[in-house]
């Protein structure tokens, strides 16, 4: 009767009913993650029996993982290259070419600066740069897994992203130091 | 015979039958219940025809206890034994406490919540807060005219762990069946976004009695999405009191003020900061206990000068909030004003200027949360007609971590993550042999364990002794949709298993919820055993109405073996639930439960297949 087995189990994209690339269409994302916890929200099984109501928990959690994971583009990336057998490795492999991280060690005396001096406005152009500078590759990305699969070359933008990303992360905790 | 019936998964098998479920907002000063009577959410009155609780508890000599305006009345003539806004010390240490010296109560500092001495014995925030719910509960069932199915009560976004665990077994307490726990913001979204068919991001500014929340929430097709939340669970109307409090002594030179005067003085201080909402200057007189009178004259712009610095505190986390929700103020579409506190002009300036928009005001700021709260709960409860079929998703406000070496934090899930959520996190031994680990849970957002909330500390034992760095210690974090934290943790290498569950440890556990029902029905022990009796039948009939409607639904999923033993389990169960054997009772439940553990998931496999069906699924790649 069941055209597909979709089940607990499934990949990220299967549970979604997306196809399996960097590029994707957050609407359709957005309608299929909202359709899918719809039917499993532990809201939905309230006046359900225990195991029903666990299970619930469980698929949630399930799908709402799932979501965050597909929603953001670093994630996305480094959940892909893991399925398609690219793991990015990010924990054991730290190189980055020296350009990169020079540029990255000026933003980040940037930061350091601007909190040291309480400067709120210095805070958010940092913040608005990066954030400029993360959303091209983000593109590249997908130019890099969809298109030419060279999928080494995307798992060191992957890598380099997650630096980006932690320093976004401290220019945050930085402007609420700063407008507490 | 009776005919087959046709249900909906999560609809009631029997559509006449209204379930009696409530929305209960717990306040610091005034607590509210409400229900949905005829598709209209109506909040319950009293006798007199009053809406409002006021969240006062005090306690006689002779171990009775008076709740509400009664209780209200007697704060200046017995303050020590008339304990107000106990929701500050919910889940908090004597240290957590705010102006705590200015407080007439003798507080006992018990490990994890403080706990207070009265005439009628030593209580805890959780015992008093269990006698506004009992009141409550009182009210509604009067007004209903039955026993409630089960209650949706509400926290602020931005409790943490121990301040929803606390309110949660308050609830227990008080007898009732908590179908979930939501946060504030989140109810006035729900009442606020039915009522005017709201879509785009909102901001609900909530400043209640003792706490503040700020959300931002996304709007759209029936789906209410917390997109971030932050605020201070140690702020609200009783500070700006404080303040008035304060220059009233520093004016009038008052040195030292016995515990009564205190008290009338607070509460002329809450009268003055009511009054100048609507007028532009208040007198002030008070008559002490010394005869001496207090003649002041307080003005809104001296009100506004010496409550800048708290105003300034609400505007801090609500930039916050937005930054964490990635938006702007200019994609703000309103702001939906809640709790009494935002009646004050200073707030509704400083709102209006940092989004640049007049915040929406037209809900009652005192009944709207109450009112959401009754909507989710009627839902919940199973009440459903069609159109309700809103989705609801929730975020967590704090990070949540581990301790890790050098007194460090690990964060394991970051504030603002859409609950449920689970993580895991890997950890291995530093030495040779090592078997035992002990691990730190703790939530807040600051990089120092010391600076971040204990929420629970156990030990992992059992490790087989192994070179140090190669066992592998797996630590899970969950959270449910109540935003209840549970961890277990698990040694994964070997074969052996060393598993442990922890609540957090100013949870109680079912244990100590019993011994405190035993306690309060100590004069009646029967009584205690009937309930409990009672709430396993409730239960027995809630699980074969659940099962029924399930294989009403769905049967075709199940083999006729599979289906023969769930009929037998429901059988069993139908026949022993008559009974008062409680033992046989719960184990008949175990058993159906057991039996339908396999049917549950394939009919979640089928639903989750039917929600994607028709869409897209030529995509779908395998």
């Amino acid at each position: 009767m069941t055209t597909f087995d979709l089940n607990f189990a499934a990949d990220h994209f299967t549970l979604f009913g997306l196809p399996r690339a960097q590029s994707l269409d957050l609407e359709s994302l957005e309608n299929s993650f909202r359709a899918v916890q719809a039917k499993v929200h532990p809201d939905k099984h309230a006046h359900a029996g225990d195991a029903d109501r666990r299970l619930a928990m469980q698929w949630a959690t399930r799908v709402n993982e799932a979501f965050q994971t597909l929603k953001s583009p670093g994630k996305r990336a480094r959940y892909l290259l893991s399925l398609l057998g690219h793991d990015p490795q990010i924990e054991s492999n730290t190189a980055m070419p020296a350009e990169f991280l020079m540029s990255q060690m000026e933003l980040r005396e940037a930061v350091i600066e601007a909190r040291a001096a309480a400067d709120e406005d210095a805070l958010d152009a940092v913040r608005l740069r990066l954030l400029n500078e993360i959303k091209v590759e983000y593109q590249r990305l997908a130019e890099l897994i969809d298109v030419a699969k060279d999928f080494a070359a995307a798992a060191n933008l992957v890598r380099q992203l997650m630096f980006q990303e932690k320093l976004l992360n401290e220019i945050d905790d930085a402007l609420e130091a700063v407008t507490a | 015979m009776a005919l087959l019936q046709i249900a909906e998964p999560g609809e009631s098998a029997a559509p006449h039958e209204h379930r009696l479920a409530v929305g209960i907002d717990l306040g610091t000063t005034n607590s509210l219940v409400a229900t949905v009577r005829s598709g209209m959410s109506v909040v319950l009155n009293d006798m007199q025809g009053r809406p409002l609780l006021p969240s006062v508890v005090a306690y006689a000599a002779d171990g009775s206890v008076e709740v509400g305006y009664g209780a209200e009345a007697k704060q200046s003539i017995d303050p020590k034994n008339t304990i107000i806004s106990v929701k500050r010390f919910m889940g908090r240490g004597r240290h957590d406490i705010a102006h705590v010296e200015t407080l007439p109560y003798d507080f006992v500092d018990a490990k994890g919540m403080v706990k207070l001495k009265t005439i009628a014995g030593i209580k805890s925030p959780v015992e008093i807060s269990a006698e506004i719910l009992k009141t409550v509960r009182n009210r509604a069932e009067a007004s209903l005219g039955g026993e409630l199915t089960g209650a949706v009560i509400t926290v602020p976004a931005y409790f943490d762990d121990a301040q929803r665990q606390a309110t949660k077994d308050a609830a227990r307490l008080a007898g009732l069946n908590v179908l979930r726990l939501l946060n504030e913001p989140t109810a006035a979204a729900i009442a606020y976004g039915l009522d005017n068919a709201a879509e785009g991001i909102y901001a609900v500014f909530d400043l209640g009695g003792g706490t503040f929340d700020i959300s931002i929430l996304r709007l759209s097709k029936g789906v209410f999405e917390v997109m971030a939340t932050g605020g201070d669970s140690a702020l609200g109307g009783d500070d700006f009191d404080h303040r008035i409090f304060c220059w009233i002594i520093e004016q009038a030179n008052l040195t030292p003020l016995s515990p009564q005067d205190a008290r009338l003085l607070q509460m002329r201080a809450r009268e003055a900061k009511e009054q100048l909402s609507q007028h532009g200057r208040v007198p002030i007189t008070v008559k002490l206990g010394s005869g001496e009178y207090v003649d002041l004259t307080l003005t809104t712009e001296v009100f506004t000068e010496i409550t800048r610095t708290l105003v300034q505190k609400t505007l801090a986390p609500t930039k916050k909030a937005l930054r964490d929700a990635g938006l702007t103020v200019d994609e703000v579409r309103g702001v939906v004003m809640v709790g009494g506190s935002t009646r004050m002009p200073q707030i509704q300036h400083a709102v209006a200027e940092l989004f640049k928009q007049e915040p929406l005001n037209n809900l009652d700021p005192e009944k709207v949360v109450a009112l959401g709260a009754a909507i989710q709960a009627n839902l919940l409860a199973g009440n459903r007609a069609a159109g309700d079929d809103w989705l609801l998703l929730d975020v967590i406000p704090l990070s949540l971590g581990l301790e890790t070496m050098g007194g460090l934090v690990e964060k394991v899930i970051p504030r603002n993550s859409t609950i449920p959520i689970a993580r895991a996190q890997d950890f291995t031994t530093f030495k040779d042999g090592q078997t035992a680990m002990s691990i730190q849970v703790v939530q807040g957002e600051r990089e120092l364990v010391s600076d971040c909330r204990s929420l629970a500390r156990f030990e992992l034992r059992g490790i087989p002794p192994m070179v140090a760095g190669a066992a592998r210690i797996r630590v899970t974090f969950q959270v449910d949709a109540d935003g209840l934290l549970s961890v277990t943790a698990r040694e994964q290498t070997s074969g052996r298993e060393a598993r442990i569950e922890v609540k957090p440890a100013y949870g109680l556990s079912d244990d100590e919820i019993a011994g405190m029902l035993k306690d309060s029905f100590s004069h009646a022990s029967d009584d205690a055993f009937r309930r409990a009796l009672r709430e396993a039948q409730v239960e027995s009939q809630r699980l074969i109405e659940a099962t029924q409607s399930a294989l009403a639904d769905a049967g075709d999923l199940l083999s006729v073996l599979e289906r023969a033993h769930i009929d037998a389990a429901m059988t069993k169960l139908q026949t022993v639930m008559i009974g008062d054997d409680r033992r046989a009772i719960d184990e008949a439940m175990q058993a159906l439960s057991a039996a339908t553990n396999e049917f549950a998931a394939r009919r979640m496999n089928q639903s989750v297949q039917r929600a994607l069906s028709g869409r897209n699924v030529d995509q779908i790649s395998l």
